[in-house]
């Protein structure tokens, strides 16, 4: 596989949201609105690419028997350094929407998973690469999904809003049934997308 | 009053799996057959309860008094994955019957997402001891309900026509929702 591949491959064949079906959580939970996916994107794509990158560069030093406690302690780590970073930066509206889902990206299957199938395996170089697409692809998910919940349940995108104050818009979208729903008829169209 | 009241919000009303997506993917992976969901049921009630005990006294005791409070994802995750084995080494030695009954459903536990969720919600809520256990084990009650009543339509789903490319994960997520839609009906009775 070449460079570009080895990044490309998260965006859309290997997505870890919608075809692999990982990180379901963060998928369902923080999708109310396009702004708050993007940001849960972001945060998971630095955990992903930075544990990526460290955990290629100690794999000769991790005893295989240890290693997966080993990867659970390098991701924890860079989880703990978002967390701190986006209390003290980010938007506390965006923060507080986000809440627990921040410390929760340690049990993210997506990033565990990818430090067993990937980076336990391949160079540095490769699996930043490797971090950097899933983070991206896991990214765009969000995204798609938050802007599909935001517009059909709150007539707004980015928070700009494109219908009346009192235009009446399908609640339903925003709140917790919406999300499953959604997210099962995006996951049955890249289905048959990836058939056609 | 206040415990009745916590533990009908934790099981109906703001239930961990159909309100708050925590533990989806134990929620999706073993609810094909209702006895399997059981199991998986009870193994959660048992660690979830027992990580919020022992989460709790490492939070007041260790962290606080040395004030590194920001190590609590890390510590928790290392206390659920120790916790997790000890269970599993004692269940073997104590109870064979009941390791067999929830023998496999342990290790998948440790990456159950509402067992760390909820450890960190309970020390968000600034929860006392008694009530933390309480909160974790009716949450872990209301998974258990989401998962056996989840299970139910899933086997009658087996036998019905559902559309080609709706067929697994799709339709199951819609059930999810229309689950979710149902349960958004206990909003009012708090």
């Amino acid at each position: 596989m070449t460079n570009i591949q080895q990044f490309t491959k998260g965006l859309i064949k290997e997505n870890p949201a919608l075809v692999l079906l990982l990180g379901m959580c963060p998928t369902l939970a923080v999708t109310s609105s396009a702004i708050n996916g993007l940001a849960m994107g972001l945060a998971t794509t630095f955990v992903l690419t930075f544990s990526n990158i460290v955990i290629a560069s100690i794999k000769n030093f991790i005893p295989d028997k240890v290693r997966i406690a080993g990867f659970i302690l390098v991701i924890a780590t860079f989880v703990t350094i978002v967390d701190l970073v986006m209390k003290a930066w980010a938007p506390p509206a965006i923060y507080n929407a986000l809440g627990v889902f921040i410390p929760l990206i340690v049990v993210n299957c997506i990033i565990l998973g990818r430090a067993e199938a990937f980076a336990s395996k391949n160079s540095v170089f490769h699996s930043l690469l490797d971090g950097l697409g899933m983070g991206v692809g896991f990214t765009l998910a969000l995204f798609v999904m938050g802007s599909i919940r935001e517009v059909l349940g709150n007539g707004s995108i980015l928070d700009i809003k494109f219908v009346s104050q009192e235009a009446k818009t399908i609640l339903m979208f925003v709140m917790p049934p919406g999300a499953f729903i959604t997210l099962g008829f995006l996951i049955a169209s890249v289905n048959k997308l990836k058939k056609a | 009053m206040e415990y009745i009241s916590i533990i009908i919000l934790a099981i109906f009303v703001n239930n961990v799996v159909l309100a708050q997506f925590l533990g989806i993917c134990p929620f999706l992976g073993v609810s094909n057959k209702i006895s399997t969901s059981v199991g998986m049921g009870g193994a959660v009630v048992f660690v979830m309860a027992l990580a919020n005990l022992v989460t709790y006294l490492v939070y007041n005791y260790i962290l606080v008094p040395l004030s590194v409070e920001f190590m609590q994802t890390i510590t928790f995750i290392l206390v659920i994955a120790a916790l997790v084995q000890i269970v599993e080494i004692i269940l073997k030695k104590l109870s064979p019957p009941l390791y067999q009954a929830l023998g496999i459903y342990l290790p998948l536990i440790t990456t159950n997402c509402a067992v760390l969720g909820i450890a960190i919600l309970a020390i968000k809520k600034d929860l006392d001891l008694v009530m933390s256990v309480v909160y974790a084990s009716s949450t872990a009650v209301g998974f258990t309900l989401a998962l056996i009543v989840m299970a139910g339509i899933r086997e009658q789903l087996e036998l019905t026509g559902v559309p080609k490319g709706m067929k697994g994960f799709p339709i199951a997520l819609v059930t999810a929702g229309l689950l979710s839609l149902a349960f958004m009906g206990f909003a009012g009775i708090i």
